[in-house]
């Protein structure tokens, strides 16, 4: 009886299955190697895509860490698409409740960085609020608006010196990472994705406006996280970066 | 069957290279003699972006062909209905001159093995192949190409040869064929048979394109050559005859490098693609 797909599948992804039956070289002899260049090129071909999205992630654990750690992941989480790009959103997960790296706390949020990174690369492309509707506006129907991002925007939130850890793996010369929580707000210009870090009220002001609230309520959101939040340096970062695409007032 | 009003493919009988991002200068500057681009569906299946731009931008200086490799065709289940639905939605905008696929599976249940794997050539295989391409045939509104894979090994429970197999599968779908002479090179060897035997006995009118490539060479248990699809090196003189002695039949035909894996810098692809478009002359003339 030749096998199944069900059947082929269960003996790819376990190293320890033999070779089904019913396979043959064409010669009627036995097929196990050949067999093993199928099994092969599923982990290989997995394995590669997870070292393209995980960067960072494997400069942290170093070239032989990951290469063990990638088909461990690839066997037990497999693509649910074909759209190989996306490939790792488990990872996160995966690496908090993987009792060898549990102890570095800020994997998971780098895995969550970088695929960040990812979705905004291939996010859909958008034109950029132009800044002088904000400066035409009365202040209060500023405050009483609500601003949506650009696609390609994410907020990666942390309680660990995010950005400082991607930037000391990513660029030479970077300074070491402060013990500070950070979050990274990632925007896209263009067509590369840039990562910029915020502090916990940056964060929070983010989050809110994400989340539908006034400029007003985001602010009070963020001023109770820190006294002294001031919007200005983050709304430049933002507009430089094209992240806002519309804002919305409500009529009188 | 085939309705008339499709769109057939449209690649120009010349060489065409696998699209590579690191290519996208040279290729607007020095393209050689390359005339077409072969992209990966599943690549620009994003929102938008850079991937979406380039093929904007170089879909006016070359025609372009869509290689899906995530569609399943020979899956045991039903088509991914949202994954056809994307090649749709890249196909509608991109409007490329044509869109391939494999006699393969990938995807089994919701997981994605990121893998060609091989199929039985059965009455039931040819049943749910025959199927899925007259779904996707269907859905696109184009007549697809359906290429042949690189074998490792085969089924004993298989009753048609490979040959055989495409053929009826034309014959059903009225899909075309994409020719893949390294894949048919790797699986001769690999399984025994010869070549040219098989491309002698291949349905040679239905083919819109051919590929060559490079492949890998190991051994098997027994220490027989085993050859494995790399696309990661140039091809091998055995691959640019058995082109040659394909397109000895099937005349002028849009011929593919595929090179996937350690992509070299533009000069050497462009060597490949002038050595596709020497082959293509020496049929011209005969």
């Amino acid at each position: 009886m030749a096998p199944n797909q069900s059947q082929l599948r269960a003996a790819l992804l376990d190293p320890a299955q033999p070779s089904p039956a019913g396979l043959t070289d064409g010669q009627g002899k036995p097929t196990q190697k050949r067999f093993d260049v199928y099994r092969n090129n599923v982990t290989v071909a997995l394995s590669d895509a997870l070292r393209a999205s995980f960067p960072v992630l494997r400069k942290l654990l170093g070239d032989e860490n990951f290469d063990q750690l990638a088909p461990l992941f690839a066997r037990s989480h497999p693509p649910s698409s074909p759209l190989m790009m996306y490939y790792g959103d488990a990872m996160p997960t995966f690496l908090k409740g993987f009792a060898p790296l549990a102890h570095i706390g800020y994997l998971s949020d780098i895995a969550r960085l970088e695929l960040g990174l990812r979705r905004a690369y291939h996010a859909a492309d958008s034109e950029p609020l132009d800044p002088a509707v904000l400066e035409s506006l009365a202040p209060e129907a500023l405050q009483a608006s609500t601003l949506t991002f650009a696609p390609a925007v994410q907020l990666i939130t942390s309680d660990w010196p995010l950005f400082d850890i991607w930037r000391y793996n990513m660029v030479d010369g970077a300074p070491k990472p402060q013990a500070v929580a950070q979050s990274v707000l990632i925007t896209r210009a263009a067509f590369d994705p840039s990562p910029h870090p915020l502090d916990p009220a940056q964060a929070a002001w983010i989050t809110a406006i994400q989340g539908g609230k006034t400029i007003d309520a985001a602010h009070d959101a963020a001023l109770a996280i820190a006294a002294d939040f001031d919007l200005s340096p983050l709304l430049t970062v933002l507009l430089q970066n094209g992240a806002l695409i519309r804002m919305t007032t409500p009529k009188d | 069957m085939l309705d008339a009003t499709r769109h057939p493919p449209r690649l120009p009988a010349a060489p065409g290279v696998g699209f590579k991002p690191q290519h996208f200068n040279a290729l607007r500057s020095d393209p050689g003699p390359v005339k077409w681009l072969e992209v990966h569906a599943e690549n620009y299946m994003g929102d938008g972006g850079r991937p979406h731009a380039q093929l904007r931008a170089l879909r006016d200086n070359f025609a372009i062909s869509v290689h899906g490799v995530g569609l399943s065709i020979g899956g045991e289940g039903a088509l991914d209905a949202a994954h056809l639905g994307r090649l749709k939605t890249l196909l509608d905008w991109l409007e490329p001159a044509s869109f391939s696929e494999h006699l393969a599976w990938s995807t089994h249940g919701a997981e994605f093995l990121d893998d060609l794997l091989p199929l039985p050539y059965t009455d039931a295989t040819l049943t749910r192949v025959t199927d899925h391409i007259d779904q996707v045939q269907d859905t696109l509104n184009r007549q697809m190409l359906l290429e042949n894979p690189s074998s490792y090994l085969a089924f004993t429970e298989s009753t048609w040869s490979e040959t055989d197999f495409l053929a009826e599968i034309v014959r059903r779908t009225g899909c075309g064929l994409l020719l893949d002479v390294n894949n048919v090179f790797i699986s001769a060897t690999n399984l025994g048979y010869t070549a040219t035997g098989y491309l002698d006995a291949y349905p040679t009118a239905a083919v819109g394109e051919i590929h060559v490539g490079g492949h890998d060479e190991d051994t098997d248990d027994q220490g027989a050559p085993l050859l494995i699809d790399s696309h990661g090196c140039a091809a091998v003189d055995p691959v640019w005859a058995l082109l040659e002695h394909a397109l000895a039949t099937t005349g002028p035909r849009p011929v593919l490098v595929e090179w996937d894996n350690d992509v070299p810098d533009w000069p050497v692809l462009r060597a490949e693609a002038e050595r596709a478009a020497a082959s293509l002359s020496a049929i011209a003339v005969r």
